[in-house]
């Protein structure tokens, strides 16, 4: 044969080389491949990502102002935020507020601005009703119309809110403030809301999926190792509340366990409670629970009729059994009524702290509410997982670690546990990622301490129109869950994890 | 194209503008024995005069729907249920049309419509309907001699728990007049720093006690459930289980806040003609007066009030005690100032979630 034959491409029947034939078919068969994916991709986009990158943005971008009052936003850019303000920018904000007016735009804008400066809202519908009267120098003008425009903090908001592209809205997700003159500072402390809901989100979330792990972990062995028929029956009963609507789940625990509700009416008729405060009673607060199962009625009696029960009380003071009843007595004899009556509120209210009043405890419209409601809804989250993972354990491995000479818990905590591990990552993400953004359950029964961040991004949604916090707030939280996903990759590794 | 398909186009055509003749209309408000005083009262009478239909839709109040359906250029509703604060902030965000208040009739005994209405009641872009109040409510087979709004906030004269709104709105004009500051007072101190923390210090001595409703159907049912033994509620809501099912229920009429509701129309609503013709039609005199029977929210026209007979299906029950503006439960009211909570309510709502969380 000929060297040529050796020394070029091999080459296909049909002359063309190999190489760039084989990348042909391998490109045929990706693009047949993408092909298929193609709808779901195109979808995912459509609906997920570019959504979510639009309401990112709107958190940094809000052009309102710049749009409708152009003249004093060029101004306001060309102000550096400290100097004291001059008589070109109050002329080109009369001209701006009288066009905005003619326009009807004047609401959006005060709006915008009131976001920054609490109260600029009616100086500027305010103030527009009157420019178109304003003669030159308009800055004394609008002092004289509202003293609001003679403070230069006010204009420090105006200018930020006249910046289309703005950190404002991200930084006040965060609690703090972002100033006109380019300073970051704290918002003030009674209006900061933020920070603590992202982290009673967290607290909850993961509350939540500890529980649902301590529950479902049984559960799901369970299921996985009895007879099939029973292990149907109880799949069932996994799953009928899996198919229920969320909200007559959340509803119905309310029914169970509201002050009058069943729990409680159980609880007060077999007196299970008095039990179950002498047992919190042995390691909690004494003096709060003690006036509450011991002396409760004899709390609500110095209130009511505060002379005559402490006079009863005092006169049979060497029969008092109860540390409480002890107390009030002893402040009625040395302060006479109002100590007692002070000391009575007081105990009251320790009482209330813990959740304890009038012989019923509260376990809803709290924290504890919306932890029990989320428990109960997210477990088939855990379980199922759990399950399929359980299931492709081969019993024959515990039966071999125990010939081997291994006791029950051995067996089952160095050779069982360690092939769960990757049901317990599909599990447990899956209900902390769910649990993290929950918003009915919380809104119905999470009262003022149960709230979560979703709540806040709903409000600033439907009551304050503040959608580009609100869109602010989402991204804090998607960033937030994405850390804790690469958190996640890194400690457990996101290979380890089988959902089914 | 085909004889055929010809004659198909116009019949379809046809059938559009017959149903342009009987013409629908999405008429939104906020739900329960509210919703059916309306029916009963403005929608019923106007479909059967008219010949139109009506879709009536709840909603929970705020203008988040509203504002998304202008924006995104497809409004379904054409008429909406708002407050007053949301009809004059949705006014100025132009996401209202205007209306000129002179195409309304005037009242039954001939005073003109711009004299008949309640100061407020006829703003740039809505016409009022009622007046509706936030009072303090109690089971009067639990707690007897209740007097004063400061009543409410007194928890060893009567102790309970209390139900409140879950927000600043109301709540912090109740603690002010509970604190002793005089009804025509109480804007002027909270626009202060020190009056707001007064408002919230005084809120603060009944926190513990307090469950927190969201939607007015709450109160009457936590009342009932004995979950509390006093609440703020919407007045109309407590006659209503009053009325309708008989609970033994009692308002406290002082230092009630009251406020108005309006009918505004979306910018871009499909049926604008039909939805001021309904607009016209419902806040006439008769139409208001007939609401009464049904709930007991008050006329906005004066001219309604003679008009004001008794509960729908007892014919002893007058309706007129009732009303929030009926004078002897007028003596200490304040009326809810808008323009204040326009411009503060940013700052009150986070000062108010801040404080609920601590």
């Amino acid at each position: 044969m000929t060297d040529a034959t050796f020394r070029g491409p091999l080459l296909a029947a049909d002359g063309t080389p190999l190489k760039r034939k084989l990348e042909q078919a391998l490109f045929t068969s990706r693009m047949r491949a993408l092909g298929l994916v193609a709808p779901l991709l195109a979808f995912i986009l459509a609906v997920f990502i570019i959504p979510i990158v639009y309401f990112m943005i709107q958190g940094l971008h809000n052009p309102t102002y710049e749009n409708y009052m152009p003249r004093s936003a060029a101004a306001l850019q060309a102000w550096d935020g400290r100097s004291p303000v001059t008589e070109d920018m109050a002329a080109a904000m009369v001209a701006d507020l009288i066009a905005s007016r003619d326009a009807k735009t004047i609401g959006n804008v005060a709006t915008r601005v009131n976001q920054e400066h609490p109260g600029a809202r009616s100086m500027f519908t305010g103030t527009a009703r009157k420019a178109d009267r304003m003669q030159a120098p308009f800055l004394d003008a609008l002092v004289e119309e509202d003293k609001g425009w003679g403070r230069i903090e006010v204009w420090q908001a105006i200018k930020v809110a006249a910046t289309t592209w703005t950190p404002a809205y991200y930084l006040a997700a965060l609690d703090l403030q972002f100033r006109g003159d380019g300073s970051v500072v704290w918002q003030d402390a009674d209006r900061r809301i933020h920070i603590p809901l992202f982290l009673r989100t967290l607290e909850i979330s993961l509350t939540v999926t500890i529980t649902c792990l301590l529950l479902g972990f049984p559960v799901a062995w369970l299921l996985a190792n009895i007879k099939l028929r029973a292990a149907n029956l109880l799949m069932i009963l996994v799953l009928l509340p899996f198919w229920t609507s969320i909200l007559v789940r959340t509803t119905a625990w309310i029914a169970m366990l509201q002050g009058q509700g069943v729990v409680n009416d159980l609880m007060s008729f077999t007196g299970v409670n008095f039990v179950i405060l002498q047992i919190l009673l042995l390691f909690r607060d004494y003096d709060a629970l003690g006036v509450a199962s011991l002396c409760g009625n004899d709390v609500n009696a110095v209130l009511a009729t505060p002379d005559a029960t402490l006079a009863s009380l005092a006169a049979q003071a060497s029969e008092i059994r109860t540390r409480c009843a002890d107390a009030l007595v002893i402040a009625f004899q040395q302060n006479g009524v109002d100590a007692a009556v002070a000391k009575a509120t007081e105990l009251k209210a320790a009482a209330a702290r813990w959740g304890y009043g009038d012989e019923r405890f509260s376990m809803i419209y709290n924290k504890m509410g919306t932890i029990v409601a989320m428990t109960h809804i997210l477990l088939p989250f855990m379980v199922l997982p759990l399950f399929s993972v359980m299931k492709t354990i081969p019993p024959s491995y515990m039966r071999a670690a125990k010939s081997l000479g291994a006791t029950d818990w051995t067996a089952f905590w160095r050779v069982y546990f360690p092939q769960t591990v990757p049901g317990i990552g599909a599990g447990a993400l899956l209900v902390f990622i769910l649990a993290i953004g929950y918003y009915i359950t919380p809104a119905l029964v999470g009262g003022q301490d149960g709230q979560m961040i979703s709540n806040i991004i709903d409000f600033h949604m439907r009551r304050s129109l503040n959608w580009s916090l609100a869109a602010a707030l989402g991204g804090v939280l998607l960033i937030f869950v994405l850390f804790l996903y690469w958190l996640y990759d890194r400690i457990v590794g996101i290979d380890n994890m089988k959902l089914g | 194209m085909k004889p055929r398909s010809i004659l198909i186009g116009a019949a379809s055509a046809l059938a559009i503008a017959g149903a342009a003749q009987a013409g629908t209309i999405t008429v939104v408000s906020w739900g329960g024995s509210y919703t059916t005083s309306q029916v009963e009262a403005y929608h019923k009478p106007w479909m059967a005069k008219t010949g139109h239909q009506i879709i009536s839709e709840d909603y929970n109040g705020g203008l988040a729907e509203v504002k998304a359906q202008v924006e995104a250029g497809n409004v379904t509703w054409d008429i909406v249920d708002v407050e007053l604060s949301d009809a004059v902030r949705g006014c100025d965000e132009g996401l209202f049309v205007g209306i000129d208040p002179s195409i309304l009739p005037a009242g039954a005994d001939g005073t003109p419509a711009a004299e008949d209405f309640v100061p407020g009641a006829l703003s740039d872009c809505a016409v009022g309907t009622i007046v509706w109040s936030t009072a303090v409510a109690y089971d009067h087979t639990k707690l007897t001699g209740v007097e004063k709004l400061g009543d409410f906030f007194d928890l060893q004269k009567f102790p309970g728990k209390r139900g409140m709104r879950k927000g600043p709105k109301a709540n912090l004009e109740f603690a002010l007049i509970a604190d002793g500051v005089p009804v025509d007072q109480v804007y002027e101190v909270l626009s202060t720093p020190e009056g707001v923390d007064r408002a919230f210090a005084k809120l603060d001595t009944i926190k513990d006690s307090v469950v927190w409703w969201e939607a007015g159907a709450q109160p009457p049912q936590l009342l009932a459930d004995g979950e509390v033994v006093m609440t703020t509620a919407y007045n109309g809501r407590i006659f209503s289980a009053m009325a309708g099912e008989g609970k033994p229920f009692t308002i406290l009429w002082d230092g009630q806040v009251w406020d108005l509701d309006l009918w505004a129309i979306p910018k871009g609503a499909p049926n604008q003609d039909l939805a001021l013709d309904f607009l016209v039609f419902s806040t006439d005199t008769q139409r208001l007066a007939d609401q009464a029977a049904w709930i007991s929210y008050g006329p906005v026209r004066k001219s309604s009030n003679p008009l004001v007979g008794s509960f729908h299906d007892k014919p002893d029950l007058a309706m007129g005690p009732h009303m929030p503006t009926a004078p002897e439960n007028f003596k200490n009211a304040l009326q809810n100032d808008f323009e204040f909570w326009a411009d503060h309510q940013d700052e009150l709502n986070e000062r108010f979630n801040a404080w609920l969380a601590k």
